[in-house]
């Protein structure tokens, strides 16, 4: 059930360039799968910004949540410290459905601050006995984050635009290189990463994780539509019905 | 304190509902509280047939408010007659249909349509869209045009028609004037002013459709001052928005001479922001000397 809390907030710290993690507490902590996100409030912004969901510890009755100061929002939101209280809706929009899904191997392949929900998936995935190599990439090597992390789920690669670590170049030119089998990929990170990811594994199955500037963010203001690829005078809500999309099912821009 | 306020077809147990395009069909919103706590619920706009909208990115926040350039999608007059109005029945709440079109002929078959629901109270009747290409905004700026369709809406209606003005024009009186001749049962203003935001590292707008309409409490003065205007002018009932955060944020409307009011934009910040200002209303009105909303009505008027 979609509701608005008062969350405090754990811990707060910066993993890498412009780059953020905090961690959440909030009794729905378990509730949120993979592919989710919770849509924040700030104070002296009208909108709210959806942010994805990296990970959550049910024991502790946590979430963590990365971002990247992109605009004024997130810079806001990067002047937070742990105890303060953070507005949120949550859970939102839907998520990756690996419960429904025959998977022994699975490709991950993620970019900038795509990766973060992607290493949610990865790990739950890990914990369903499905084995997990991850492709992904970053602009620069000051922004890389969660490298060691995803190591010890599986065989990690990581790409850079300007070639500072790792392969220089994108994820799918380590895609070429590695040429992975599985069963599903699933992807997450900037449209133009998104588009030739789908288009190099046109064939696989695999789901896509879409970002835009949202409105309400739960499913009322139609700002955040993407059109389908059967019908592309027909669209989807990428704050409810997605932010997970089949990758055919939608048309990158 | 006694919160209820009297329009024409619409006897409203407080003054308070959510602004069209602002709140869907509702389903969204009755996940975080019961919808027979608002006044009213005005739903999203409804066209002749289903409409897809703009391209994205069809929205930008700016200082105090947000861009949107949406483009009136909806799925059509009829489906939102079968598939979307029949889950409001179930709330102790008038819904108003937000009617929209390209041409005049549009306007009248879609209120047409809507004679044959029986879950609506009343319409209103939108003519100040500035996201679309054809229709919308030019007859809500051009007198002429607004008096026409708004003759021919209201000719063709069974249920009162309120008319959405634009506030993107010279002379807001000559349009109110214009539709209450017309017939209007009662204005509605007011709809967002058309605006601009530039990416600086892009260069180019952020909404892809160039330009979007301004909401938001950045547009409240603006709304008041229109609202007073008109009501030095008219005695015609209004529903006033336009940037409303929170109780005082409605007193100050009531006080400038609307009826009943609308909130927009606030319920993206907010999904609770209708039943939280609800909320506020009793305690904040005696604050300030009243003892009822209808009490509070045009009294900011010298």
């Amino acid at each position: 059930m979609i509701t608005k809390q008062l969350l405090k907030i754990n811990s707060h710290m910066q993993i890498a360039e412009d780059t953020f993690e905090v961690v959440v507490q909030s009794p729905l902590a378990k509730e949120l799968k993979p592919g989710q996100f919770v849509h924040i409030a700030l104070p002296n912004h009208m909108l709210r910004r959806p942010v994805s969901i990296a990970g959550v510890d049910t024991q502790a009755e946590t979430f963590t949540i990365i971002f990247k100061i992109f605009g004024e929002g997130t810079r806001e939101l990067s002047k937070y410290q742990a105890g303060d209280t953070l507005d949120v809706i949550l859970p939102c929009g839907t998520y990756y459905p690996i419960d429904q899904l025959e998977i022994d191997q699975a490709l991950i392949v993620g970019g900038g601050i795509g990766v973060p929900p992607l290493y949610y998936l990865a790990k739950t995935l890990k914990e369903n006995g499905v084995k997990v190599t991850s492709v992904l990439g970053f602009q620069s090597k000051d922004q890389i984050f969660y490298e060691e992390k995803f190591q010890v789920l599986g065989d990690t690669y990581i790409a850079t635009n300007d070639g500072s670590y790792g392969t220089k170049g994108f994820v799918t030119d380590i895609i070429d290189e590695i040429n992975p089998t599985f069963d599903y990929f699933f992807s997450c990170g900037p449209t133009p990463m998104l588009k030739a990811v789908s288009h190099q594994l046109e064939g696989y199955n695999g789901y896509i994780s879409l970002e835009e500037r949202m409105g309400c963010g739960v499913g009322t203001c139609y700002a955040c539509v993407v059109p389908l690829k059967q019908d592309p005078k027909q669209s989807k809500k990428i704050c409810k019905d997605g932010p997970v999309f089949s990758a055919n099912e939608v048309i990158l821009s | 304190m006694n919160l209820t306020t009297r329009l024409p077809g619409l006897m409203l147990k407080n003054p308070v509902m959510p602004a069209s395009g602002c709140f869907g069909f509702g389903k969204e919103y009755s996940q975080f509280y019961d919808l027979s706590e608002l006044g009213a619920i005005i739903v999203k706009a409804a066209t002749g047939e289903a409409r897809f909208g703009n391209p994205t990115p069809r929205v930008a926040e700016t200082s105090s408010g947000m861009l949107n350039a949406i483009g009136l999608q909806n799925p059509g007059v009829e489906k939102i007659i079968e598939e979307e109005l029949p889950f409001l029945r179930s709330y102790d709440t008038p819904v108003i249909a937000n009617v929209a079109g390209s041409t005049v002929e549009e306007y009248v078959k879609v209120t047409k349509a809507l004679n044959h629901s029986k879950d609506i109270a009343a319409l209103e009747l939108n003519i100040s869209c500035p996201n679309v290409k054809e229709g919308g905004v030019q007859f809500g700026t051009d007198p002429s045009l607004a008096k026409e369709v708004t003759y021919q809406v209201k000719e063709a209606s069974d249920y009162p028609v309120y008319v959405k003005l634009s506030p993107n024009v010279s002379n807001i009186v000559e349009m109110a004037k214009e539709v209450a001749d017309a017939g209007a049962d009662g204005l509605s203003m007011i709809n967002t002013l058309t605006g601009m935001q530039i990416n600086l590292k892009q260069r180019k707008p952020i909404i892809a459709n160039q330009t979007g309409g301004l909401s938001g409490p950045a547009i409240k003065p603006i709304a008041i001052r229109m609202i007073y205007e008109v009501r030095q002018a008219l005695d015609i009932p209004i529903i006033g928005m336009g940037g409303i955060i929170t109780a005082e944020d409605v007193l100050e409307f009531l006080l400038a001479g609307a009826n009943a009011v609308a909130v927009g934009t606030a319920n993206f910040q907010n999904p609770l922001a209708c039943p939280e200002i609800i909320n506020d209303l009793p305690s904040m009105l005696k604050q300030y000397g009243f003892y009822s909303v209808e009490d509070a009505i045009g009294k900011g008027h010298v």
